[in-house]
This record gives structure tokens, sequence and C-alpha cells, in this order.
């Protein structure tokens, strides 16, 4: 087979290129070193900036494919679908990983199909197998009970998307050499049967995923009423709120918070579960953490497994005491 | 106006074994339900067909027990069901899955929408969907949680991402996948389950759909489980106790230490 060299698809929003595009490069770096391959990044847009595009080759590609047009500005499928897979017959990547993000999770099976391309969706794990140079791809199954590793042995390219969050973006380092390459988008191939109409941007903020501190409650804290409890911890840490599916099922927070297989994927700096028992599939949101703190009453919760620091006791007594303790310390 | 409802029949409990050999499903001895997120596809195409007329087909691709699952689709208000089922069918992943789903809606015959769930709770892509779409040539869009007006050949439908919504104006005929939002779920009727039981529900294999050997089941899908094992987790905790005032002292007093060692305070 005559295809290769690793690809990501960066994504750019509003014209800039976006966080997931750089965490995608970390992704593409650790494929392209083992398969001994050289890494694109293909990018569609308008009036894309030259500086940001140059930037993804700081952080890590040997080249950038930016096609544009007014009608790629946004995500529609068909025009999009129909440049990717240009750019797939005429260059051939052996590999192409995209984010499980709205736009990777529509685009990536609607391209599939047209290149006969096998697909795995939601990948925590890419690597190499060293015999044959197939990609594997790892991604949690049946409720996130199991890990499943798939390959496709004889379709290409190999395609797959991972989770936002699931990898740091890969930083830049300055001097690194490499090729931009820019190009109008065809016209036969933007028609589109969707078209945008208008969007209308969400008013609340949901920092939960930016934040370097998260907190995140469980169902140990018995009751909705007793977050007011942990609000002085969150406040101490300067830490966004989190929460168990059990809690947002009960009503005490609301979706956008909760961590995990079915909420969102979190990779902060610290990591403090109170009253998390952390179940597989809560640990399928929150694993990635640098740091992993649990307070849980039970020794044997499986949270402890995954932490790096834990204390074993009634979170109703421990909670008010470190926050006490935490005040002090950064008053000094 | 058509509406055709693709769902899937899936494991009601998380209490799921696999098939280590060959890294599939043992469906065997597991209650059996209509995919949770594929109820809002039924209900928003029966809401529609209510306002506009027409029929709502649900389709299926399963085991043969998977004729359940239709059957209680209709009990909801759809108005026929089609069972794809043929052991030749089995192992299918998402590009064979869709392409015999595509195939199985060509022979339906002339439509307006597709909706499909977000995903499956158990194969967990949201790729058919989309790849039906593909192999139909159609516009497609994900995540809509709300259907408004149909008017001009267009569908008008707001389409929820990461930081908002877009509004959309899709042409028909399109597939679209549907969240939560879309609308809430009806129970079946006493009529409708009556209704349900006495209908026939006709029962496709690979041969009626014209579908050769090397595009569905096993052969036809580009991927391949090689390996399935339990996560493992493992971090080394230095854990302390704390039960009764001293024991909490100490204990937070180390925790501060270790925070700030790491200088995450
Ligand atoms: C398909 C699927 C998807 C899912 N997705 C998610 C997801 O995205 N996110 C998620 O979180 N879950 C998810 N779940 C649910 C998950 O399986 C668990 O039900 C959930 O994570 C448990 O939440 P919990 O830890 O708050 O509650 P529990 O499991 O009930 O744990 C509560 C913990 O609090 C401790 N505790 C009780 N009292 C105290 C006290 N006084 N002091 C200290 N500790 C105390 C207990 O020892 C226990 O460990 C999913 C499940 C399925 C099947
Ligand atoms: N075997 C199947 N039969 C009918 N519809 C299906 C089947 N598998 C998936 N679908 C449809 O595709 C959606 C996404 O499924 P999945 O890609 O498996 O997560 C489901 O919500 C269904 O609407």
């Amino acid at each position: 087979m005559d295809y290769k060299g690793v690809w990501i698809l960066a994504e750019a929003h509003n014209g800039h290129v976006h966080r997931i595009s750089h965490e995608l490069l970390s992704r593409g770096i650790e494929l392209a070193a083992k398969r001994g391959a050289e890494l694109t990044a293909v990018i569609f847009g308008h009036d894309l900036k030259a500086d940001e595009l140059a930037d993804l080759i700081d952080r890590g590609a040997n080249r950038v494919l930016a096609m544009e047009s007014p009608q790629l500005e946004h995500f529609l499928v068909e025009p999009y679908s129909a440049c990717l897979l240009k750019l797939i017959n005429d260059y051939r990547p052996e590999i192409l990983i995209a984010g499980a993000t709205s736009t990777g999770r529509t685009l990536m099976p609607y391209v599939a199909v047209k290149a006969h391309a096998g697909l795995t969706a939601d990948c925590t794990i890419l690597d190499i197998e060293p015999e044959t140079g197939n990609l594997l791809q790892t991604r949690p199954a049946i409720g996130g009970n199991i890990l499943a590793t798939i390959k496709t042995p004889n379709h290409r390219p190999q395609m797959a998307t991972v989770r936002p969050r699931s990898t740091r973006p890969a930083p830049r380092q300055s001097g690194r050499k490499g090729q931009v390459l820019r190009m109008k988008a065809p016209a036969e191939l933007l028609a589109s049967r969707v078209r945008r109409v208008s969007f209308v941007a969400d008013t609340a903020e949901h920092s939960l995923q930016d934040a370097d501190v998260v907190v995140t409650v469980g169902r140990g804290i018995k009751k909705g009423e007793n977050l007011k409890l942990v609000q002085p911890l969150v406040e101490a840490l300067d830490a966004s709120l989190g929460a168990t599916r059990d809690v947002v099922d009960r009503g005490w927070l609301s979706y956008p918070h909760q961590v995990g297989l079915s909420g969102k994927t979190v990779t902060p700096k610290l990591y403090v579960a109170v009253g998390v028992s952390g179940t597989i599939q809560h640990l399928a949101g929150m694993q990635t953490a640098e740091t992993i703190v649990a307070i849980n009453n039970d020794a044997d919760a499986q949270i402890f497994r995954v932490a790096d620091f834990g204390i074993v006791g009634d979170l109703f007594e421990v909670v008010p005491v470190l926050v006490e303790k935490l005040k002090k310390a950064k008053g000094t | 106006m058509r509406i055709i409802v693709p769902i899937k029949q899936v494991p009601e409990t998380n209490a799921v074994k696999m098939d280590e050999a060959t890294g599939t499903m043992i469906r065997e001895g597991v209650e059996s339900i209509i995919n949770p997120l594929d109820l809002y596809a039924i209900e928003a195409a029966i809401e529609l067909r209510d306002r506009l007329g027409g029929e709502v087909v649900a389709l299926s691709m399963g085991p043969p027990k998977a004729e359940k699952a239709l059957r209680e689709a209709l009990a909801m208000g759809c108005d026929r069901g089609v069972l794809l089922s043929h052991r030749d069918l089995a192992g299918s992943d998402t590009w064979a899955t869709s392409c015999a789903l595509a195939a199985a809606i060509r022979k339906i015959g002339p439509f307006d929408l597709i909706l499909c769930g977000e995903r499956a709770t158990d194969g967990d892509t949201g790729q058919v969907g989309p790849a039906i779409a593909s192999f139909l040539d159609l516009p497609a869009a994900s995540y809509i949680g709300r259907i408004e007006q149909v008017e001009g050949g267009c569908v008008r439908v707001h389409r929820l991402v990461e930081d908002g919504y877009e509004v959309l104006d899709v042409q028909l005929p399109a597939l679209l996948t549907v969240v939560k939002e879309v609308a809430n779920p009806r129970l079946p009727t006493l009529r409708g389950k009556q209704k349900a039981k006495a209908a026939t529900i006709p029962l496709w294999g690979p041969a009626d759909l014209g579908l050769d050997a090397t595009k569905i089941g096993l052969e036809g899908s580009p991927t391949r489980v090689v390996k399935i094992f339990k996560p493992k987790v493992a971090r080394q905790c230095e854990k302390m106790l704390a039960a009764g005032d001293q024991a909490i002292a100490t204990a937070t007093d180390r925790l501060v230490e270790f925070l700030k060692a790491k200088d995450l305070i």
C-alpha cells in the first residue's frame, strides 16, 4: 500500500485555530515518531491567520495543508467531506486522526464511508504495532467497563477520533521548520444542501475543562444542600466544581458539571474528589489529571487506586478543617 | 412525509459479557431494550408525522429477537417496522452496519427524513447515522436538539455544538441525528400495544437487498477488535486515616504540605 504519513485534522473556529488541533498534534508527534513518518496538519476554513498556521509547525507538524474558502468558514458536512476526500486521494495518508468534537464526530464517519476506511471513535490510547506498523486504537467499550483495542489491517487511511482534553496541547518549540501550503478549495467541491442560518452562543460559562484545579463532588455529600460545605474548598483552591453522574441525576448540579464517560474529560493540574467512589465511568473522565486527591470514608474505594494522596475519613469532618488549613497556608 | 427511524436493540444492563476470541458481545441471557437514545428519534418522528401527515417506518438490524424492539416502536406510534436480520450480517462494524441499513432504506423507497439516535449505548460510536447519510449521499446534520418548521423542501433545526447551537436549514431528503433535547418520548398506549402485536414485520436479508458478501458482516468490516482488557488503574497513593480530631489535623496538615511541595497552592 502506498499510503504514508500521519495526519491530524486541525479545526478552526471563527477563523482561529482551536486548541483541539494542538492536542491532536501531541498524539500525532508520538505516532509519527514511532512510524518514522511525517506529520501533517490539515485544516479547513476561511481567512486563516498565517501566524496560527505557522504555530502548527512550531508545535510539531512538518507540514500544514490549509484549504480555504468562504464556504468553509463553518463546518458543513458536504463541502468539508468533499475537500477532505480530495486531499486524501491526492496525498494518501496512512493515518488520519480528528477530535471527537461535534465536527470530527460528524465529518469522520461521512468521509470513512466514501474512503472505504475503518474508523474508531473516542480512542483514549493510540499506538503503533511494531511488527506491522498498524495503528492500534484503544477505546472504552460497553459502558466503559472494558477497553477494546481495534485495528484496521487492510484499509487505508486508518481513521480515529480522540476525546478532547484527553491529551495536553503540544508545546511550542521555536525554530522548527516546515511547510505551510495554503490552497483555495475547488469550487466544484463546495456545494452544500445544509445552510447555516445563524449561531447562538451559550451564555453560561462552563469553565470546567479549562480549569487548573477541579473539585468534584460525589454522592457522598448526601444532599444537594451540603454543597455549601464544599463551596469554601472550591474557593480556597480557586477551583471549578465538577460532579459525578449520580450527583447530576439527582439534580444537585447541572449536566455541564458532569465529569466522566458520559460527561466531560478534564486534565487539570489538581483534581480533588470528595465523596466519589471512583467507578470506571467516572475515572474515564479524570484519570489523566496530573495530581489526584481523594477524600472518602471507605478505605477500599476505587478512587484511591488512581489517587496520589488520599484521606480516609468523613468528608463532613475533614473538609472544614482542610479549608481552614488551606486558607492559612495561602495567607503565609 | 415519510420518516425512517433506524433503531438499535441494546442490552438493558451493563452486565454484558464479551467473547474473548472474536471480541464481540455475548448477548444471550441479557434483557434487551430499544437504545434509550433512539426513543428521542422515534418521538420526534411521530410528532412530525402527526403535524404533517405521512408515515414513520422503524428499521432495525440485529438478531431475530430485535423484532421485539420494532414492536415496541410500533406501540409508541410508528406505522410499520422492518427487520434486517441474517447471520451473515453478524459482526458488522459501523461501516458494514451503515452499508446494510442504507441498502434497506433504499428498498423501503422514497423518504423525506431519516432520524437516528445520537449514539447507541452499547457500541457507543455515534458513527452509524452520519455513515448512513454518506452511503445515501444525503445532507446530514448531527446533534439536533430542536426541529422547527418544515417549509419549501427544507427543515430548520438547531444543532447543539460545544459552545452554543447553530440554526441550520437542511434540504430534504436528509438525515438528522437527534439528542435528548429534541422531544420527550411517550410511553406506549394499550391500543398501540395491541396494534403492535398484530402487525407483521417483514424480515429482510442481504439477498433481498442485493448486498454482496464482501460488504457485510465481519468480512465487510474494515476494523477488527484485536484485544479486550480491563482498564488498569494504579497510582502510588499516600493514604492517611482521618478518624478523630487528632488524625484529621495530621492528615490535613500532610495534605497541605503535599500540595505545597507540588506547587499546587
Ligand atoms: C454508560 C454509563 C455512563 C456513565 N457515565 C458517567 C459519567 O460520565 N460520570 C460519572 O461520574 N458517572 C458515570 N456513570 C455512573 C457511574 O457508574 C457511577 O454510578 C457514578 O460515577 C457514581 O457516582 P458517585 O461516586 O457520586 O456515587 P457512589 O458510587 O454512590 O459513591 C459515593 C462515595 O461516597 C463515599 N462517601 C459516602 N459518605 C461519605 C462521607 N460522609 N465522607 C466521605 N465519603 C463518603 C462512599 O464511600 C462512596 O465511595 C456512568 C454509568 C454508565 C453505565
Ligand atoms: N443495528 C442497528 N440497526 C438500526 N439502527 C442502528 C443500528 N446501529 C446503529 N443504529 C442507529 O445509529 C445510531 C448511532 O449508533 P452507533 O453509531 O452504533 O452509536 C443509533 O442511535 C441508531 O439510530
